[in-house]
């Protein structure tokens, strides 16, 4: 590759001033048609043209971004990449997508930081144990890295845990992800966006799609319509999280997900503090310290439908509330940040992948508060979807088709999370 | 924090409420002779549009009764709420 | 070493009250009502803190909220707080503060090094490498390295509390247009509440408003939701968040001066303008000894005029403009001005020492320990943003003002870029009676302003620093430039731009302008990043102080016969409900207390709480046909004074709860829900009955109006009977599901004879406040009986043995009906919840996860729950246990569980598994007694 990122690279570039560093991709102006558009510059998208490229040979391909490439969800999320998945298809799916996080920074020659510090799921009573155990050990027969902690493990893993005599929630185990870690976030789009332009991917950023084209016969899709014109393509794949169900409208179906607000919130920078991914179901909130120092915080969705990326007080103060009860000492700590970023739930909580009622129209859909786990995999299953008009094996049980036929895949129902 | 009017109490905070998702889905019947299709249309494909959506809310902590709202879904505006058995208001945009 | 405090002045400290606190192990002197920032700069102290990257030495660059580099660690222990700015932080006595960064100390830092290696620490050089061989060699390093103040390691020992107020205008911000705004709303009639961040406003408060001062707002939510932060810092409260709305909000938050670009702008002496005049003016301290001033207009004149009014030697004004209009007055006083002229450069090692400066005069050096610069005022639009309300560039000013409000929100005075005081104080009560008149907010007027100062021809970008707090320079914008980092959002997380704790409060806007001119863009063609809550970083507990931490998280919820338990010697566990587990004598095990009282009540009598049961009753005419709407077991047949076990399901037939219905007359039920699923159902069947089916019944919930006490075990009758309570004398007159009402000693009770543990059993229900005195009344009568109190340890014995389920625990989020042995799917007739589901071929498609009874082939052994049934494909998992237990009656293991096709594989031995131990168990009915129910109907 082409300027190629190294040590030796730094050097050399520190030594003329670092006044000749390549771009990290180009800013092309849009041809009229590509072979394939993929709607959504953020982290799918982007990793979908670079596998379109990289393992089908299909470079002539655009993808299309209303703003700036990561500005959604892949640049707002919690960074949290794990496969604690209970059902077999999303276990096999997740873990995938771990094992590709591990090697992805050599593969795009971009350092993404994949910190696999582990996560611990705190268990709260007996019964929370029993479930944990359920969960483990189906995980564990699905090869994911899964194990039970005792109490001791836990506070040995976090000795900032509550320990206090009146918690109302005292903590008796947990379950452990060694694998689980975190990314840096924006590192992953420049990654794969940097990549797919090497391979000859053009990026369009500030190109809004506002309508579909079809062919009036067959209904099939021919192209779209774009704030920088129309633009053809014969395969359209649409990776929008939160707006799926806006582009769906303006091809004519509907989609069954809903868009929310999922809420983050980041703290001021401290040193080294906190050594795992944090986490407890019964508090409703999870935390994970970044190699900048902040503790980032996540909790539960708001609870209606929203299409503002803007926090709020409710749900913020029930998350952070709740991390006080986790670890007591965080109490002083100041907050820095909240924000909101757009997800689109599924009624059972699983993505929604494959083909649309559109011919040529594919969806890369529905990954609620999951998505940036998923990145590296759902890009290489998703490309080999709109390559081979098949999905891919990895993501059959996800299929449009599964609401109609009641075979869902409830992995909130199933890690006892109330609808 | 949002403040919604009950159309039974009056305007309140957000956190007295509860959502319930999409108003005026009719419940196919009778169970025999709905198609696969409807009932999937019922049970999951609603209109999750990017503006005005029409939603359940209850008044959980209040009068526990359920209403509906127009709620401009990017600006978090509510525009009308009304009781349950009352049409969509007409002419809010 | 060179500020200093002054002889006189300083109208915010007292002299009289002399402070001592300590510095980094140096015990100082300040003054009440110094800040942390005034009494260091007063004791000469001018390294404050040190860069984060290149370790370069850094002082106090502002005042309030405008400081970037000062951040320190107050305090110790349970108390620390970290990275809080000094200017910010009032001055105590006894105050601890330190700095967080340099080694060995904040003077002498060996660290500086980095600076030396500067080029290879180029923006976003950690993306390029450490790629090989991995990762997790080097980010150790990095991590100790990032990051400001430590963490306080103890519990806090502060208290937080929070706070609603409703006004009709809320103005924040207690300048002259805040002052003017609220002055003008009250006179109006508003009730108006203004809130401001200093400890003081800056004139008279306006009879009839209320403020709240040392109150800083933070978040500027939908519906004119404000929070806002008040410091309290007495005794034990330490912060109050105040949660304010009102119909109008008036925003007067003022502006931020901006630094200038030039090389070295990082060096402590280096200090905004209008900080070197509040320091003398408000602190009686001077920050330099002789100083210069670098301007693009005219409010820095007045600061250098202060300055030498204070005794400082004012060495020059640099001015970009060509004629400043104030240019002759200040030679006048001898100070030298340079018109059209700009510093390029900062001279010094650890201070100041001299400016280079350019200009038609030519490039000069000027001795000088402190360079006063202004390069014009950013108008604070954080809390505009937040409500929604858009920016736009205003070229005159050279930063971005509030353009188009989303909600009714009105800005005023310097915040809307006015810089006249008049038209700020006039903007402030115009802002007011606009919105008084119902106006829609409207666009500031443009004003004149300073054009950003041009670039540094400097040779040298990579120490032209464009954010301080996370050494940012230009060098770094223009590589990101270069390298195709162009959004504004791009840049700044490439280089963390804009990233730190001050979150660019200082840097936004020169760094917006410093891109432009790097890429021949105009400034309003990049945009601004969006502003996110908190205004200024605030305590997490302050900002969660609603919500109690401890026991009251979520309070506790106690049976009303809960002292009786604790007189028994109840073990409590959290099931919602606190709940007696078992009642040991001192020394027996949970084990064996469960055992022991699950062999008492089936071979004797027991006792046990069954308050925390959902009682929801339904009366009206069609409340029979509304119950068999929503549930499986066709309610209205059941006779009055019977009952029936019942099931609800979702739409999707998945079983939502189970429980028995009881008739207490024609149009009279008493549905009976899991203590677990209690408010679900009843919001559950609330929603059923508003928006579907608006039958003539009523709904209420009367669960924790009635106290329940189950007896169980043959001589439950004999207890029942011995205790007071009039039962039929045969069996058959009152028979197992029947309701009936009685009185006890005047007391009305409902008594239900149903059962969970396979026995005679009848739970009575009384008034809650008559609950002890119940449990005393049958408990007496069962001294005779030998009855003991069991928990429910016991009961999950005595139900796992008779096969009842736990829904939720032995059923799943696919569970329906039929996989627990109810019928065929979808067979009852007449429409009802979930039953287009059941109709569905996913219903009864082979391999559905199935109730079974488990039996293991270590007799003694119990399963562990949790633990999978192996074997077979496409999944290594055909199921799981569900319940576990040794039963005592049976002297062994059993287990129930969901086992795919499980109701055609009894008899089966199949493998299980659990953390890496293996054992083998039969597939049974799961019931494991009594399989024909002889010993309900004794």
């Amino acid at each position: 590759m082409k300027g190629r990122y190294s040590a030796l690279a730094i050097a050399r570039h520190a030594l003329t001033g670092n006044r000749h560093w390549p771009e990290a991709w180009r800013s092309p102006e849009p041809r009229a048609a590509y072979d394939v558009v993929i709607v959504g510059g953020g982290g799918h998208g982007l990793a979908t043209a670079y596998y379109l490229a990289k393992q089908h040979g299909i470079t002539n391909v655009a993808v299309l971004e209303a703003g700036w490439i990561g500005g959604g969800n892949t640049g707002r999320n919690t960074t949290i990449v794990r496969s604690d998945y209970y059902y077999p298809e999303s276990a096999a799916f997740f873990d995938h997508s771990v094992s590709l996080y591990e090697g992805l920074s050599r593969e795009l020659n971009f350092n993404i930081m994949f910190s696999q510090r582990g996560q611990l799921v705190v268990a709260h009573s007996r019964h929370e144990l029993d479930f944990q155990r359920r969960l483990v050990n189906a995980m564990a027969l699905n090869g994911v890295d899964m194990r039970m902690l005792s109490r001791e493990e836990c506070y040995a893993r976090c000795p900032i845990l509550n320990t206090r005599p009146d918690a109302r929630y005292p903590i008796l185990g947990g379950m452990w992800q060694g694998r689980a870690g975190t990314v840096r976030h924006d590192a992953v789009v420049w990654g794969y966006a940097r990549a797919a332009d090497r391979l000859g991917v053009d990026i369009i950023q500030q190109c809004a799609v506002t309508g579909i084209r079809r062919d009036p016969v067959s209904g099939a899709v021919t192209g779209v319509e774009t704030t920088r014109g129309l633009i053809g393509a014969g395969r359209v794949g649409v990776a929008v999280a939160g707006h799926s169900s806006v582009l769906a409208d303006m091809a004519g179906f509907r989609l069954p997900l809903r868009s929310y607000a999922l809420q983050a919130f980041v703290s001021e920078p401290l040193k080294p503090v906190l050594h795992t991914i944090a986490s407890s179901n019964v508090l409703g909130v999870y935390v994970s310290q970044s190699d900048k120092g902040g503790l980032v915080i996540g909790g539960n969705a708001d609870a209606y439908a929203s299409y503002a990326q803007r926090g709020n007080l409710p749900t913020m103060e029930a998350a952070l509330a709740s991390l006080i009860e986790l670890i007591p000492s965080f109490s002083r700590v100041r907050l820095l940040r909240q924000w909101a970023g757009i997800v689109d739930y599924a009624y059972d909580s699983s993505p929604v992948l494959g083909k649309s009622p559109v011919p040529g129209l594919f969806l890369n859909s529905g990954w609620g508060g999951g998505g940036f786990k998923a990145i590296p995999a759902s890009g290489e299953t998703f490309a080999h979807t709109v390559a081979t008009g098949d999905p891919h094996p990895l993501i059959r049980a996800f299929s449009l088709d599964r609401f109609r036929d009641l075979a869902l895949v409830d992995e909130a129902a199933a890690a006892g999370i109330a609808h | 924090m949002l403040r919604i009017d009950c159309p039974w109490c009056g305007p309140r905070d957000e956190d007295e409420f509860v959502n319930g998702g999409d108003a005026h889905i009719d419940r196919p019947e009778p169970p025999e002779q709905v198609s696969p299709e409807d009932w999937a249309a019922y049970l999951f494909f609603h209109t999750n549009p990017k503006g005005v959506l029409a939603e359940r809310w209850v008044h959980s902590f209040g009068c526990r009764r359920w209403f509906h709202a127009l709620r401009d879904t990017v600006s978090h505006r509510i525009l009308a709420t009304y009781r349950p058995d009352a049409p969509r208001p007409d002419g809010v945009a | 070493m060179s500020g200093f405090r002054l002889p006189r002045g300083g109208d915010g400290i007292d002299r009289s009250q002399p402070l001592t606190f300590r510095y980094n192990g140096r015990t100082l002197q300040g003054f009440a009502g110094d800040t942390l920032a005034s009494a260091l700069l007063a004791n000469g102290v001018s390294i404050v803190g040190r860069g984060f990257k290149y370790h370069r030495p850094r002082g106090v660059i502002g005042t309030g909220f405008a400081e970037t580099n000062a951040l320190v660690q107050l305090g110790e222990g349970a108390a620390l707080t970290p990275n809080m700015p000094a200017t910010l932080v009032p001055l105590r006595e006894g105050l601890v503060a330190s700095s967080p960064t340099g080694w060995p100390s904040t003077r002498f830092d060996l660290g500086r090094l980095n600076d030396r290696l500067a080029a290879l620490l180029s923006a976003g050089f950690y993306y390029k490498t450490f790629i090989w061989p991995n990762w997790h060699w080097f980010e150790p390093f990095i991590r100790r390295a990032a990051g400001f103040g430590t963490a306080p390691a103890l519990p806090d020992p502060d208290r937080y509390e929070a706070r609603e107020r409703h006004a009709d205008v809320l103005v924040i911000g207690g300048g002259p247009a805040g002052l003017a705004a609220a002055e003008a709303a009250h006179a109006a009639g508003a009730k108006v509440l203004l809130v401001e961040a200093d400890t003081r406003l800056s004139g008279p408060l306006p009879p009839g408003v209320e403020a709240l001062t040392r109150t800083t707002a933070l978040g500027y939510y939908d519906a004119n939701f404000v929070t806002a932060v008040e410091e309290i810092d007495t005794g034990a409260l330490r912060q109050r968040l105040w949660k304010l709305r009102a119909a109008q909000v008036v925003i007067a938050t003022g502006a931020f001066e901006r630094p200038m670009l030039f090389a070295n702008n990082d060096l402590p002496g280096v200090m905004l303008a209008s900080a070197v005049q509040t320091y003398i003016a408000r602190y009686g301290v001077a920050p330099g000894k002789a100083v210069l001033f670098a301007t693009a207009e005219d409010a820095a004149y007045a600061a250098a005029f202060a300055a030498q009014e204070a005794g400082l030697a004012v060495r020059a004004i640099v001015d970009l403009r060509p004629a400043p209009p104030l240019a002759e007055q200040a030679r006048a006083r001898g100070i030298p001005v340079h018109a059209g002229s700009h510093v390029c450069a900062a001279r010094g090692w650890s201070r100041v020492r001299g400016a280079v400066i350019d200009g038609p005069d030519g490039a000069q050096r000027i001795g000088c320990d402190l360079i006063a610069v202004s390069g014009g005022w950013s108008p604070a639009v954080q809390l505009f943003s937040q409500s929604g309300g858009r920016t736009r560039h205003d070229p005159a000013l050279g930063g971005f003002v509030p353009d188009k409000a989303a909600q009714p929100t009105h800005v005023c005075g310097l915040a809307a870029g006015l810089r006249d005081l008049d038209e700020a104080v006039a903007s402030g009560r115009a802002r007011w009676l606009a919105a008084a008149r119902g106006d829609a907010p409207t666009a500031p007027l443009p004003l004149a302003g300073p054009p950003a100062p041009p670039l540094p021809p400097g040779d040298n970008p990579k120490r032209v620093f464009v954010d301080l707090q996370t050494d940012v320079t230009l060098a770094d914008l223009e590589q990101a430039t270069r390298e195709n980092y162009r959004s504004v959002e791009h840049v700044k997380r490439y280089t963390v731009w804009g990233m730190g704790v001050d979150q660019g409060r200082l840097s936004s806007t020169n760094g917006v302008a410093a891109l432009a001119q790097l890429r021949g863009d105009d400034p309003a063609a990049l945009g601004t990043t969006k502003y996110r809550p908190p205004f200024a970083p605030v305590a997490i507990a302050a900002l969660a102080a609603d919500r109690p931490n401890g026991a009251l998280f979520r309070p506790w919820q106690l049976l009303p016969a809960h002292d009786w338990h604790v007189a028994q010697g109840a073990v409590f566990e959290d099931f919602g409900h606190l709940r007696p587990s078992h009642y040991p004598p001192a020394g027996e095990s949970m084990g064996a207390a469960a055992r022991r009282e699950a062999l008492a009540v089936r071979g004797n009598v027991g006792i046990m709480d069954s308050s925390s049961f959902g009682k929801i009753e339904l009366k009206g005419p069609e409340a029979g046909r509304f119950l068999d709407l929503i549930s499986l077991g066709r309610p209205s047949t059941i006779p009055v004074g019977r009952a029936r076990y019942n099931l609800l399901c979702d739409e999707l037939g998945v079983l939502l709860d189970d429980g028995v219905i009881a008739r207490l007359a024609d149009d009279h039920f008493l549905l009976n829900a899991s203590s677990g699923h209690a408010a679900r159902v009843r919001g559950w069947i609330e929603d059923w009955h508003q928006c579907q089916w608006p039958l003539d019944l009523v709904t209420r919930d009367v669960t924790e109006e009635w106290a329940v006490l189950t007896v169980a075990g043959p001589k439950a009758r004999d207890v029942v009977r011995a205790a007071g309570c009039a039962l039929p004398p045969a069996s058959a007159d009152f028979p197992h599901l029947s309701v009936a009402e009685a009185t006890l000693d005047g007391h009305r009770v409902r008594i239900q004879r149903v059962s969970f543990t396979g026995e005679l059993s009848y739970e009575i229900a009384i008034a809650a406040p008559q609950a002890g005195m119940l449990a005393d009344r049958l408990w007496e009568a069962g001294q005779a009986f030998g009855m003991v109190p069991f928990g429910l340890e016991a009961l999950d014995i005595l139900r796992i043995e008779k096969g009842f389920i736990h829904v939720g625990t032995d059923t799943d989020g696919a569970t329906i009906p039929a996989d627990i042995g109810w019928g065929k799917p979808g067979q009852r007739e007449g429409d009802y919840l979930g039953k287009r589901s059941l109709l569905h071929p996913s219903a009864s498609k082979t391999g559905r996860r199935q109730l079974v009874g488990l039996e293991p082939l270590e007799r003694q052994e119990p399963l562990p729950v949790g633990a999978h049934v192996v074997g077979g494909s496409p999944h290594p998992s055909q199921g799981f246990v569900t319940s576990s237990c040794f039963s005592p009656t049976l002297d062994r293991a059993i287990a129930l569980g969901l086992l795919a096709d499980g109701r055609q594989r009894h008899g089966e031995m199949v493998d299980i598994w659990s953390e890496g131990r293996a054992f083998r168990a039969r597939v049974v009915a799961p019931r494991f007694l009594d399989p024909e129910g002889a010993r309900l109907h004794v």
